[in-house]
C-alpha cells in the first residue's frame, strides 16, 4: 500500500505543477476513492500513460471542455479548437509521462500518451484492478485523476 | 506541412531568429509569445524533427527550441543534425522528460541549455536569455 500510495503521490504531484506552472493558479487534490464495481467516469478530454514492467497499468487525466478552455486563456491561448483542447490534454500526460520515468526509473515502462475525446471512450484497465480515482479541482471545475497499477 | 510567419521588417535586425519545434500547438504559440519580450526575431516554426531539418535552409535561424518526444524524428536526432549543419547553432531542449540522463544526452547531442515542462513564462524567457548569452 505504502508504495502505491508513493506511486499516486507522484502523479497527484505532477497534475498539481503543472497547474501552478502553466495555468500559474493553484489546484487541490480532492479525497481520493475507490471505483469499486464500476469503471471511473471519463470528461470530454482525456490524457493517458499506459505502464509496464514492474508494475502495469494505466494512468490518466479527464477533464471537462470548459475547463480545458479557461485553462488555455489562463495561458493567453484565444484558439479553444479541438485540436488545442487535446494538445492540452496530451501535454498534462506527457508531463505524468516524465515525471514518472524521473521518479521511478527504467523498471517502469512508459507509453508514450494517448489523447482520447468524448465521455463515452473505454479504457481498458488491467485485470483485478482497482482503479483509484483522485478528484483535481480548480476555481469551480472539477478533473479526475485516474491511477490503475496492478 | 511546416508552419512560417513573415514579420514586418523591425527598426533594427533582430541579432537572433529563432524556430520552434514542437509537436504540440498549444507549446509552440506559448514559445511564440514569449519571444517577444526579448526581442528575439520568430521566424518559424515545425511539428517534427524532419520538418525543422527541412525548414532550417530556408529559414536559418540562430536559436532553436526543441521538443524531444516527436514523430518522424526525434528532437535529438535533430539536434544533431543541426549542430552538424551549424555548429554555432543554439538549441534549448524543452522537454517533459524531467531526468538528468535525458538532458545529459541532450547536451552531448549539441544542445545548449535544456529547460523542463512545464515551465513558466519567467522560466522560458530565463532560459532563452542564457542562450542568447551563453
Amino acid at each position: 500500500m505504502v508504495r502505491t500510495e508513493t506511486e499516486v503521490s507522484v502523479f497527484v504531484d505532477s497534475v498539481l505543477h503543472y497547474f501552478t506552472t502553466t495555468v500559474q493558479q493553484v489546484a487541490e487534490c480532492g479525497t481520493p476513492y475507490l471505483a469499486l464495481g464500476r469503471t471511473p467516469e471519463i470528461s470530454d478530454y482525456t490524457g493517458m500513460i499506459r505502464i509496464s514492467g514492474q508494475r502495469e497499468g494505466v494512468v490518466f487525466f479527464t477533464a471537462p471542455k470548459s475547463m480545458l478552455c479557461v485553462m488555455l486563456m489562463r495561458m493567453q491561448e484565444t484558439d479553444m479548437s479541438h485540436d488545442n483542447l487535446c494538445d492540452l490534454v496530451g501535454e498534462i500526460a506527457n508531463t505524468l509521462s516524465g515525471n514518472a520515468r524521473r521518479d521511478f526509473g527504467p523498471q517502469f515502462k512508459i507509453s508514450v500518451p494517448s489523447i482520447v475525446c468524448g465521455r463515452e471512450a473505454e479504457v481498458a484497465y488491467p485485470a483485478n484492478t482497482r482503479p483509484i480515482v483522485i478528484p483535481i479541482e480548480w476555481r469551480t471545475y472539477r478533473a479526475r485523476l485516474v491511477v490503475c497499477l496492478n | 506541412m511546416a508552419l512560417t510567419r513573415k514579420k514586418e521588417a523591425p527598426h533594427e535586425a533582430p541579432t537572433h531568429r529563432l524556430m520552434v519545434v514542437d509537436d504540440s500547438n498549444v507549446i509552440r504559440r506559448r514559445i511564440e509569445r514569449v519571444h517577444d519580450l526579448l526581442g528575439i526575431e520568430f521566424v518559424g516554426a515545425a511539428r517534427n524533427g524532419r520538418e525543422a531539418l527541412e525548414l532550417y535552409e530556408k529559414l536559418q535561424p540562430t536559436l532553436v527550441t526543441m521538443d524531444l518526444t516527436m514523430p518522424e524524428m526525434d528532437g535529438n536526432e535533430c539536434v544533431a543534425r543541426l549542430v552538424e549543419r551549424d555548429p554555432n547553432i543554439r538549441i534549448l531542449v524543452i522537454s517533459a522528460l524531467a531526468d538528468k540522463l535525458t538532458a545529459i544526452d541532450a547536451i552531448e547531442k549539441g544542445a545548449s541549455g535544456f529547460l523542463c515542462k512545464p515551465f513558466t513564462d519567467r522560466q522560458l524567457n530565463e532560459a532563452l536569455r542564457k542562450l542568447i548569452e551563453s
